[in-house]
């Protein structure tokens, strides 16, 4: 009943569109408003990249890629992600099915204290890692005497890393994972699987899509951290330089080209990322719509 | 009291204990840290700190900065949402991916970016500077860099309640009479203007944390184009360690109770949303 009283309300309303919409010059004016807007705010940013990057040819772009230095960074920086990612996935998966499958006294303080990572300044990110572990803190004296080194070496990079992607995979799982509920992880346990066959078998194949997009967006942002890595890092030269802190050692060097050029693969994640990220959400959209029909075949 | 409820899934001690751990170690012990370590300050010393006025200087510089940013993102924000949700228009689709650009390009990148463009012999710069104005290197600068970061909040957050926005309360102010106008001020407005507020709220907390794309446009001058989250890393670099503490608390202080007001204006969003 409710479904047919709908579908008339959408014919009404293609047949009759004037009382709930603008006239045809007002829409344009809105339209052109907004890309003006995008265009000056997001596409030029987007394509100086590219400009500047390419702005002394072809051959000097890639000699800048193959420099050493700059090898050096990306190194770091893929090794950097590919530390933090995999942990914030293993506390993202562990935290939302706590959250989501369990009643518990303090839930919401614990979803706040996971957002909490995001609230806090890049730059203050990095100094909790600096008071605790630098020479200055806490533990700096007694690390010292063992001759471990933390901040300004490549465990404070990817400590910081970690703490600023903190939030993303489990922010992504505990929505979705909440409204799935828990009936499906029930049937699965009275028919007999173990916790570990209702988790891969049943509750994976319900998040995979969520959760590749929260690992999606987790890896830019670790991939793309600046601010607190640049306190913890130290900036030296090929082995604590990740490709933003080198893009900024270039820039104030004045070698903008290459600059750009490492700055230009950073902007070819961000592609890749927002593509993998439209793909996921066209994916999701279209399992429901099948899901939906399902549903109506089945009544 | 009973703590957990009886369920008969499993896991719950190894994930719950996992998440514990791994949260204090990663988040809730670094920060305490930092509080611990103002301790060690004595009152005056903590006041005199931040309140010099070097530190007073960016604290205006960054809330002036993130709010006229915010303003600009609510409205444009809610302009690029209004224009994705109602209308058609030729490459519609990549207009809404390209929204998030700002969450997915790093902010470095984003910074000599915005620095090309708008210093002024750069590509927007060169036609701006024969009327005089200049961004790159002034507060204006600064608050480009922090309306290019804070946009995807304030359309992400609008756009959802625009969709699920019932077109019956439209039809039923327009035939009682209203004008375009008077429906679009009286009767969509109230019900996005929540959304609205929050997505306004993100975009300024965000603002005034950030720090990588803002340190290339704005020049850095000490009094004048100083951001405090720059403040906090040139103190760090002349071994000013009680110092940046200090105003990373104040800074901390400030974000913990906007997080706590965005917190309650999402609920007030939702409970007003469900109830239109």
């Amino acid at each position: 009943m409710a479904g047919s009283i709908a579908l008339r309300h959408t014919a009404v309303v293609s047949a009759q569109p004037r009382a709930t919409t603008e006239s045809a010059w007002v829409r344009r004016l809105l339209i052109g408003s907004a890309f003006t807007f995008l265009i000056f705010f997001l596409v030029l940013p987007l394509v100086a990249v590219f400009v500047q990057a390419l702005s002394k040819g072809v051959a000097a772009y890639f000699t800048a890629l193959h420099q050493p230095d700059a090898l050096a960074a990306i190194r770091l920086t893929l090794l950097t992600a590919a530390i933090a990612v995999p942990l914030n996935l293993v506390f993202g998966v562990a935290a939302a099915w706590a959250i989501t499958k369990f009643e518990f006294v303090g839930k919401s303080l614990l979803i706040t204290l996971i957002d909490v990572p995001f609230a806090v300044s890049p730059v203050i990110s990095g100094l909790i890692f600096v008071l605790l572990f630098g020479l200055q803190g806490w533990l700096g004296p007694w690390l010292d005497t063992y001759d471990l080194k933390i901040i300004f070496a490549v465990p404070g990079i990817v400590l910081a890393t970690i703490f600023v992607t903190f939030p993303f995979v489990a922010r992504e799982l505990i929505p979705l994972m909440q409204e799935q509920g828990t009936e499906e992880e029930q049937a699965a346990l009275v028919l007999g699987a173990n916790g570990w066959q209702t988790f891969f078998r049943v509750t994976l194949p319900n998040i995979k899509w969520g959760l590749l997009y929260g690992v999606i967006l987790c890896n830019a942002r670790a991939m793309g951290e600046f601010g607190a890595v640049s306190v913890v890092s130290g900036h030296i030269r090929g082995q604590t330089n990740t490709m933003p802190l080198y893009v900024e050692i270039l820039y104030n060097e004045y070698s903008f080209a290459a600059s750009f050029a490492i700055a230009s693969l950073l902007a070819l994640l961000a592609l890749v990322t927002l593509v993998a990220k439209t793909a996921v959400e066209w994916k999701t959209t279209q399992l429901l719509a099948n899901e939906r029909a399902a549903a109506k075949e089945s009544v | 009291m009973v703590l957990k409820q009886r369920s008969i899934l499993p896991g719950f001690g190894v994930a719950m204990g996992f998440t514990l751990v791994y949260l204090s170690l990663i988040v809730l012990i670094p920060l305490a840290a930092l509080f611990l370590r103002t301790a060690t300050l004595s009152w005056e010393q903590f006041w005199t700190t931040v309140t010099a006025p070097r530190v007073v200087a960016s604290y205006r510089l960054s809330f002036g900065a993130s709010l006229l940013a915010a303003l600009v993102n609510a409205v444009f924000g809610f302009l690029i949402a209004w224009v994705l949700v109602r209308y058609t228009f030729p490459g519609k689709r990549i207009v809404d991916a390209l929204v998030d650009l700002p969450f997915a390009l790093p902010t470095a990148v984003a910074g000599i970016s915005l620095t090309s463009l708008f210093v002024k012999s750069g590509g927007v710069g060169q036609f701006l500077d024969p009327w005089g104005i200049q961004i790159a290197f002034t507060p204006l600068g600064v608050t480009v860099a922090l309306i290019f970061i804070g946009l995807p909040f304030v359309v992400r957050t609008v756009q959802p309640v625009l969709e699920d926005l019932d077109v019956e309360l439209e039809e039923a102010a327009a035939s009682l009479g209203a004008t375009r106008w008077q429906t679009f001020s009286r009767v969509l407005l109230p019900a996005v203007f929540p959304a609205l507020l929050t997505g306004f709220a993100l975009a300024f907390a965000r603002a005034l944390g950030e720090y990588g794309s803002v340190v290339f446009i704005s020049g850095n001058m000490p009094m004048r184009t100083e951001i405090t989250p720059l403040l906090i890393i040139t103190k760090l670099e002349q071994y000013d360690y009680a110092g940046a503490t200090a105003v990373a608390v104040v800074m901390l202080v400030v974000s913990f109770v906007l997080m706590l007001l965005i917190n309650l204006l999402q609920r007030w969003s939702s409970a007003h949303h469900v109830a239109t």
